[in-house]
């Protein structure tokens, strides 16, 4: 019997000798992980049955991130609500401001995340950690509180897309870029249900931050999960994240068979893909950023758990250095985490961010999803390094969104206008 | 299981959860203040316009985006009696059936007339359109979400189902 590496991590977490697609099963669960918005009504749903104590309190996770810092009185409320709830049920894993930050960069910086393991997080972009070779996916908030008294969650086994991209990326071309292309290809219900495998030597090669953003962004095709087979690159990143190989990187790794079977298989030459911009209103309404050179933008937001990450920022500042932003531009660069803050501190880039006339701000999801800090108002167009670009998703319902990597961001911020980085 | 009557409110394709209630309104989960703005990204006023009963139609990919439950919760707490799309984004459709919102997955949602008045008969998955007496079948359940939905929900059915 051959299996895909999704089958193979949902078989280890059942108590069966095979499994199929489309079969409903009811698998333990490695990690539960709420937020600031999905937390309290699991803690409220979970405090109506009465319950005594989470399944495991080591494998329950809570960040405040959406709405921090508090935005007003009510956000407050929520995210006391999870501090209190960790504190009676002695959760340890609490993250929030000043020792925390954007939920799905913060997990796998913490070493929450391991190859082979199941996580459920009432937050869509929960797929993210397949880059690591996890099971992961997105869950609703009354799920979590399942899965807290249970420990199990119940999956409908996915069929597997398998994605293959070969070729060598142009410069300023990456992970956002790839999973743009794939997105605007099969479309934003391209993939519903389904778990996205990306594979080929494109990916043997791809940066682990680069990895992220693909499997970050497998819900804007419907997907259920994405993932990435581990390989050296994974056990680079674990060692860093465990400062040394560590006795917690026990769990067992998987690999899609050779006759795993897989509903399509799409393939990519990379090296025909050009920096990627996604158009309003939809994540596949894709275009390369070269054709875009017409549309002004008011505001440049570099950030978010697809591109927060210290490569991100890296790559910004590559672009930002000795140069300024437009004037008729705001530009918002949020690291990922309290501790990318500080590494981007170190290494110079946030004076870089500042001196070209950026505004660096703490860790929080707050612009993306038009929550706070950064909100657009009537008519206003943003270029934003984040994963949804739906009407009205960063503030006014007549505001636009385009999505695009950190280069393409920063060089929009200095051009005042979508721009290809090397027109800089 | 009693019959659904109710007016028709049409939407179109990938209607995401910003459009069915925009994050702003996420600072609570308090379900009378999330059906004040249900589908205020998409359809301004429509918390008053909505009657109890009435039924949502849509097309693809119904509740793209978010994980938010405040989503379902606030369809439901407008009064929404069901939704029936073409197709619905997963955490939608795993969110509506945990909380005991009806929905139904129906491939000619298309061909429902707006304003119209339909009776839906949720165990059989049949939509009939008492306007015109036409009648459509939607997809039935797999037997383990038929369990979830008959038990009201996922936490009733492990009230059921699992010992402390």
């Amino acid at each position: 019997m051959s299996f895909t590496i999704t089958e193979k991590i949902l078989l280890a977490h059942i108590e069966k000798k095979s499994v199929h697609p489309g079969e409903f099963i009811n698998a333990r669960v490695d990690l539960a992980l709420g937020n600031d918005i999905t937390a309290p009504i699991a803690i409220k749903k979970f405090k109506a049955m009465a319950s005594k104590k989470v399944f495991n309190r080591k494998k329950v996770v809570l960040v405040a991130d959406h709405f921090v810092p508090n935005k007003d009185a009510q956000s407050a409320k929520q995210t006391k609500i999870l501090k209190d709830f960790s504190r009676e049920f002695k959760i340890t894993n609490h993250y929030t401001l000043g020792n925390g930050g954007i939920e799905h960069v913060l997990l796998p910086q913490q070493g929450l995340i391991l190859p082979g393991s199941l996580v459920i997080g009432a937050d869509s972009h929960t797929c993210t950690y397949g880059a690591l070779g996890a099971f992961s996916t997105g869950v609703g908030s009354t799920d979590l509180a399942a899965t807290w008294i249970t420990g199990r969650v119940w999956l409908r086994v996915p069929e597997t897309i398998k994605f293959v991209y070969t070729g060598r990326p142009r410069a300023w071309v990456g992970g956002k870029d790839f999973i743009l292309h794939t997105i605007g290809d099969i479309g934003v219900s391209g993939a519903l249900y389904k778990a996205m495998e990306f594979s080929g030597p494109t990916i043997r090669r791809l940066p682990m931050d680069d990895r992220f953003s693909m499997c970050n962004m497998a819900i804007e095709a419907g997907g259920k999960s994405g993932i990435v087979e581990p390989d050296e690159i994974t056990r680079k990143y674990l060692a860093s994240v465990f400062n040394g190989p560590s006795s917690l990187v026990r769990k067992k790794t998987f690999k899609s068979d050779k006759g795993a079977v897989y509903s399509a298989v799409k393939e990519y030459d990379v090296s025909r893909i050009e920096p990627q911009v996604a158009c309003p209103h939809l994540p596949s309404n894709v275009k390369p950023a070269g054709n875009l050179k017409k549309i002004n933008i008011d505001q440049a937001v570099i950030g978010s758990c697809t591109n927060g990450r210290m490569s991100d920022l890296k790559m910004a500042a590559k672009v930002l250095k000795n140069r300024r932003v437009s004037s008729r531009v705001r530009l918002l660069i949020f690291p990922g985490t309290q501790l990318i803050y500080r590494q981007a501190l170190r290494s110079g880039l946030i004076g870089e961010f500042i001196k070209a006339g950026g505004v660096v701000c703490p860790p929080t999801c707050g612009p993306c999803l038009g929550g706070h800090m950064g909100i657009l108002g009537e008519n206003e167009v943003a270029i934003a390094t984040t994963n949804r670009n739906f009407r009205g998703r960063m503030g006014a319902l007549s505001s636009k969104v385009y999505l695009s990597n950190p280069a393409v961001a920063a060089a929009s911020a200095v051009k005042g206008r979508i721009a290809h980085p090397e027109e800089l | 299981m009693k019959k659904i009557r109710g007016k028709v409110h049409k939407f179109g394709n990938n209607i995401n959860t910003d459009e069915i209630i925009p994050a702003k309104f996420l600072n609570t989960s308090d379900a009378g203040e999330l059906a004040r703005h249900c589908m205020e990204g998409i359809s301004l006023g429509f918390a008053k316009k909505v009657k109890k009963h009435d039924i949502i139609v849509a097309g693809e990919n119904f509740g793209c985006g978010s994980s938010r439950e405040h989503a379902p919760l606030s369809i439901k707490a407008c009064g929404v009696s069901c939704v029936v799309a073409k197709s619905f984004a997963r955490i939608f459709y795993r969110n509506a059936i945990n909380i005991g919102l009806p929905i139904l997955e129906c491939k000619d949602s298309g061909k429902i007339v707006p304003g119209n008045k339909l009776e839906i008969n949720l165990a059989k998955g049949e939509i009939k359109d008492l306007s015109t007496g036409k009648t459509y079948f939607a997809q039935s359940f797999p037997k383990f979400m038929q369990e979830l939905i008959n038990a009201g929900g996922l936490l009733s059915y492990i009230r059921r189902h699992y010992k402390k």
